[in-house]
């Protein structure tokens, strides 16, 4: 029993009808996380992106560093960081809040570079343009070029975030209750592993089947010309 | 018993960055074999190699490295003793099997989109002159695609190194299994993880360094660009 839910081992078939009402439950916390990790990522991003950015490369290198090193190094060991070293610092968070800031933090140094493609994306003549229309360089950013570049950064961030519900799981190993953890607790107390992960591995596929097509077509609904902010 | 410094923990993370390696190397080798076979096979004119080749790549890549890595660990096994054979895979092999067909999966789709970016010409041009498809392949499209595959790889190889500390899972005692070891026995986790956190990036800096090199190798019969 789990979540209050029998399963039934009377045969696979009856084992796979009475778990997945439980596997529902993990793919709940699965998306919750999915969902926390990406917005973490999107303003972590963000901030790293600017600073690489910026214009002093006092700033801009130690910032292309530490991008650099989140995405050089596993998720599994910088959720162990977090886990274990920052409760010796004072800061202890629930298993889930830490999984999530690790998803974020690994993510944010991909995403940092979705917004600097995208930006870098938008043609010189738009730049020269706005400079003709004598348009104040903050107003060129937020009214040109964010607005075309928001096209070529949305499809993009939706594919990271089907990896970011793809890494999910490896938040199993700090005990978060996601839906592949779920299926091993089940696997462990009935001794059928084959079911439950084999539910696992299906249900990821629809997920991810649905989330890359709804992507594509995200794609081809964004007017490529950009979209204004108002 | 002494205190155990920073000094003491190398020689045992060392052992396991050493498993770690084996692994990137072995799982990243196999990966680009399954790469190729998946990613041509996407673009065979056979249907039934079409399908197992797009069958493979939506499964691997549509589904989690360790849902993958626990289904054959734990799930393979009962598949076995329903059909009678003994399918119980050690740690190292399942490791790897899960890490190469992993990554092939991705790198199957980096080979596809690179062979399809030749341009028809050259097919054309290999036609004319009457080459067969096997030499069309190999003497035309592969020696254009395959230096176009080399940046998307250094970024699949990384992702690879990284991905080998899932094993420990599976009680492989690689890096990451190595540094849990030493944190349950001297719990200083902030020097053990920040090691094991640079060790890590070491090794990513140095497979980069390789790919690089190995990019400019496949690349060289081509004139100099820029």
């Amino acid at each position: 029993m789990l979540f209050g839910f029998e399963w039934d081992t009377t045969n696979g078939w009856t084992l796979a009808v009475s778990i997945l009402p439980i596997l529902m439950r993990g793919l709940w916390v699965t998306l919750q996380a999915t969902v926390l990790g990406f917005a973490i990522a999107m303003v972590l991003g963000l901030v790293l992106a600017a600073l690489k950015a910026a214009p002093s490369r006092l700033v801009s290198w130690p910032a292309r560093g530490v991008s650099e090193f989140l995405r050089d190094t596993p998720l599994l060991i910088q959720l162990f960081f977090l886990y274990y070293v920052l409760p010796e610092f004072g800061i202890i968070l629930p298993a889930f809040l830490t999984g999530a800031v690790a998803l974020g933090l690994q993510y944010s140094a991909y995403l940092s570079e979705v917004y600097r493609a995208g930006i870098e994306a938008v043609p010189r003549g738009q730049h020269e343009a706005a400079r003709a229309l004598n348009l104040a360089p903050r107003r060129t950013f937020s009214r040109i070029v964010v607005p075309q570049a928001i096209p070529r950064i949305v499809p993009a961030m939706g594919n990271y975030l089907v990896s970011i519900m793809k890494d999910v799981p490896v938040l199993s190993v700090v005990t978060v209750l996601e839906m592949l953890n779920v299926a091993k607790i089940i696997g462990d107390r009935t001794f059928n592993y084959l079911v439950p992960l084999s539910m696992v591995g299906g249900l990821y596929l629809i997920l991810t089947l649905v989330a890359a097509q709804g992507v594509r077509r995200l794609d081809r609904a964004l007017p490529k010309t950009g979209i204004p902010l108002k | 018993m002494d205190e155990m410094t920073w000094l003491d923990y190398l020689p045992v993370l060392g052992q396991g960055a050493w498993v770690t390696v084996q692994l990137t190397v072995w799982s990243t080798l196999f990966g680009a074999l399954l790469a190729f076979a998946a990613g041509l096979g996407k673009l065979a004119r056979n249907a039934a190699v079409r399908g197992l080749s797009v069958a493979y790549i939506e499964i691997f890549r549509g589904t989690s490295l360790l849902v993958q890595l626990f289904w054959l660990y734990f799930a393979l096994p009962l598949v076995g003793q329903a059909i009678g054979i003994n399918l119980r895979l050690p740690p190292v092999t399942a490791g790897i099997l899960a890490l190469s067909l992993n990554i092939g999966a991705y790198g199957a789709e980096v080979v596809r989109g690179a062979v399809q970016a030749v341009t028809r010409q050259q097919y054309e041009a290999a036609r004319a002159l009457n080459f067969t498809p096997r030499q069309t392949l190999f003497r035309i499209a592969l020696p254009q695609a395959i230096p176009e595959m080399m940046p998307p790889f250094d970024n699949l190889a990384i992702q690879n190194l990284k991905d080998t500390a899932l094993v420990s899972l599976i009680s492989l005692a690689d890096l990451a299994m190595r540094a849990e070891q030493l944190r349950n026995y001297t719990q200083d986790s902030t020097t053990i993880y920040t090691l094991v956190l640079l060790m890590y990036f070491g090794m990513a800096l140095v497979l980069t360094a390789f790919m690089r090199g190995l990019s400019s190798m496949v690349g060289r019969w081509r004139p100099a660009q820029r």
